[in-house]
């Protein structure tokens, strides 16, 4: 499925043709150009590999010499962000073509990637939304534990996948089922209904739903 | 400019008047019933302006029937037919939560007279009588 990149600037809120509000996240998309095209006969599948945000002369010392050999081979200026969609039909595609938001359409269903806000290691409540135990009543010390993990002398161990703090956010996350809300095709700018994952200024990737199709 | 205060700026108005806290005004909201669309004007005293861009929203407080009435609005909604700004009080804060503990007379704030083309001028918050 066909996508592209850009960076989340945060959310606001609009109204619609009926005069409701409606809550939106803004995302500054990239003018992403086709890096490299893959092709069944050469690498196996059909897909796509785009690029995002072009690095400019101070960085340039920090590109890899490999990833430079990469992007000469394309004729393109070396970019900070890399990533391939599989296509069915990759006719129309070659190396330095322009990819911009009007590959979208106002009301589209689309999926959005990032990576989630990082929470550093967090507890059950926080993590899995556990209760903990009562805040009175001679609560000792365990007022925001998870309660018990566990039997005791069988089977004498802590099943595998038991809910226990631990490092939370920082992850690649998913959202299905988002909408485009608008589409500002000469400031490359989208508008998704919702939230997206991730903090504001980070590196999201909206990419064409397969719940389209359903409907239709 | 940023985008986000590109993308709002779609959805500002300017066409409705410069009103302050403590001011009396008349919103005249549209309202859909099934098909058809009215016009409802609703009066009463400004208690709070707050937010900023497209988020803004104002809150006009009235006694109707002896029961006070606060009403939330957005500043920008497309559903605000217009607002009428029918008198200007003198006010000496920002929220004028303490309406609510008062009744009747109590109640009142004192009008400030205004001259016409300086009621626009926004940057006397104490609402000084225009002399």
């Amino acid at each position: 499925m066909l996508g592209l990149l850009g960076k989340k600037v945060g959310m606001t809120m609009v109204f619609d043709q009926n005069g409701d509000r409606v809550p939106v996240t803004v995302l500054q998309m990239g003018e992403c150009r086709t890096v490299q095209v893959k092709t069944a006969e050469n690498d196996g599948y059909n897909a796509i590999q785009i690029g995002f945000d072009e690095i400019t002369k101070k960085d340039k010392k920090k590109t890899p010499k490999t990833a430079m050999g990469h992007f000469k081979k394309a004729d393109l200026k070396p970019m900070r962000h890399l990533r391939e969609f599989r296509l069915d039909d990759i006719s129309g595609y070659n190396p330095g073509k322009k990819l911009t938001v009007e590959i979208f359409a106002e009301g589209e269903i689309v999926d959005v990637t990032g990576v989630s806000k990082g929470r550093g290691f967090a507890g059950v409540f926080k993590r899995h939304g556990m209760h903990g135990q009562s805040q009175t009543r001679g609560t000792h010390e365990v007022r925001r534990h998870g309660g018990s993990i566990g039997n005791h002398t069988w089977p004498a161990r802590v099943i595998k996948g038991r809910k226990m703090a631990g490092h939370m956010g920082s992850e690649r996350v998913t959202m299905l089922g988002q909408k485009v809300f608008k589409i500002i095709g000469e400031d490359n700018v989208l508008l998704i209904k919702g939230a997206v994952p991730g903090p504001n200024g980070g590196v999201v990737e909206v990419k064409k739903s397969p719940r389209n199709r359903k409907k239709k | 400019m940023n985008a986000i205060e590109k993308v709002e700026k779609q959805y500002l108005r300017n066409d409705l008047p410069d009103f302050r806290v403590g001011d009396t005004v008349k919103v005249h909201v549209k309202i859909i019933e099934g098909e058809k669309e009215r016009i409802q004007a609703v009066e009463g005293i400004v208690i709070r302006k707050r937010g900023d861009g497209t988020r803004a929203t104002f809150t006009i407080r009235k006694v109707s029937f002896g029961i006070g009435v606060e009403r939330a609005f957005p500043l920008h909604s497309p559903r605000i037919d217009k607002i009428d700004l029918i008198r200007r009080n003198k006010v000496r804060r920002s929220r004028l939560y303490f309406l609510r503990e008062l009744k009747g007379k109590a109640a009142r704030l004192t009008e400030v007279r205004m001259v016409k083309g300086k009621a626009k001028k926004a940057s006397d918050p104490t609402g000084t009588p225009a002399e």
